[in-house]
């Protein structure tokens, strides 16, 4: 998949290409991990014979690459020496006009939307999945207490907490994403917590408000509750597919959010059933 | 000046100035900006900015410079809390991702 962006973006260029087997992950990850790296250098440099096919010692690795390779290495044992180019295959020819020289922006890696927006559907897939599996026994325990016979309570109030599920997903999937730059806050869990809670006003006002007495707010309460914890959770995995979040920073904000989303979702969880829960008992 | 910064005072990045030759590699690798030029060596411009991907300290030939490197996703670090260390990230495999899973820049 590299090797096909590399090739197109070097039309009408005479240059050898040195195939690194990364089992189609991309140069980032391999990086990594170590299957780009530099021991896989050496071993493809030495099994291609390349210092028999070319007359220079010049080699033109993906900056992206230099996470798992260290060039000084690479040139001590194979006395190739190690040049990095552009992040992006796009900006090869620039980079080898200009005699082997990046510029900024060509070594400056940025997030802009359509990344962004390219990771929504793999987002969105993975979290409808889990998702599902939440979404039926919401439906069934929705079928409990109210006024009307069980399916038809499992329609209207089971149906809605499915939406509202639905809707946590979106937002942490597809919205978080897309607003990202906008959104307040630097750690995930807190972009994610901030557009859970708007996302979980708008649906209330659009169904028209709040129910009537303490069940209705107690079921708006659940939602004000369990939509931002889906939400938040879901935005912090997103730092796994972000070009900014260190290691680091991932293991701090975890370690306050992950307790902070549980509670939030347990407590949504146990504000709905005590509304099920009271309707059934003849409180509602 | 850069629209995406993450947590402040976090990043574990390291840099010993007396042992900087100034050979500029780790400009060359740094995917954000982090370390600029002053004097013949290298100094930190911008720590928070660093992600600790690692490649400025692999590539330093004379082992000035330092990070904690590893893989920066959420979906990481629950895996190794639950102790499922056949699995470091989102992929199947060793790998970070079958592309089913996961795009992008993960891990």
């Amino acid at each position: 998949m590299s090797f096909d962006a590399l090739r197109g973006a070097l039309p009408g260029r005479n240059a050898w290409i040195l195939v690194l087997d990364t089992r189609g992950i991309n140069v980032w990850c391999a990086a990594g991990k170590g299957t780009f790296g530099t021991e896989e250098v050496i071993r493809q440099v030495e099994g291609s014979g390349l210092a028999r096919i070319v007359a220079h010692r010049r080699l033109i690795l993906p900056q992206l690459g230099a996470p798992g390779v260290a060039a000084h290495v690479v040139k001590q044992r194979t006395g190739f020496a190690v040049h990095y180019g552009p992040i992006r295959a796009a900006d090869l020819p620039a980079y080898m006009d200009a005699g082997g020289r990046a510029t900024a922006a060509m070594r400056r890696k940025d997030f802009p939307l359509a990344e962004r927006a390219a990771l929504v559907p793999i987002e969105l897939i993975a979290a409808l999945k889990p998702a599902l599996g939440i979404a039926i026994p919401l439906f069934l325990i929705g079928g409990i207490g109210g006024p009307a016979g069980y399916w038809s309570n499992a329609l209207r109030d089971g149906g809605f907490a499915v939406l509202a599920l639905l809707c946590a997903v979106i937002g942490g999937a597809l919205l978080h994403p897309l607003l990202l730059p906008w959104l307040p806050g630097r750690a995930f869990a807190v972009t994610g917590l901030c557009l859970g809670t708007a996302v979980a006003v708008a649906l209330l006002v659009l169904r028209g408000g709040i129910g009537a007495g303490w069940p209705g707010r107690l079921e708006a309460l659940a939602w004000l509750l369990a939509i931002p914890a889906v939400t938040a959770y879901l935005a912090m995995n997103f730092t796994g597919c972000s070009t900014y979040t260190s290691p680091s920073g991932v293991v701090r904000e975890m370690r306050w959010a992950m307790p902070a989303q549980i509670g939030l979702a347990a407590g949504g969880l146990g504000c709905w059933i005590a509304v099920r829960v009271m309707a059934w008992g003849g409180w509602g | 000046m850069n629209r995406f910064v993450y947590l402040r005072d976090v990043v574990t990045l390291d840099l010993d100035r007396d042992r900087c030759i100034g050979c500029g590699m780790c400009l060359e690798v740094c995917p954000h900006e982090v370390l600029r030029m002053n004097g013949g060596r290298v100094e930190i411009r911008e720590r928070d900015a660093c992600m600790e991907c690692g490649a400025c300290s692999r590539n330093c030939p004379v082992s000035a410079l330092s990070v904690r490197a590893g893989v920066g996703c959420a979906a990481a670090v629950i895996n190794m809390i639950l102790g499922r260390t056949d699995r470091p990230c989102c992929g199947p495999d060793d790998g970070c991702g079958d592309g089913s899973k996961r795009g992008g820049s993960c891990c």
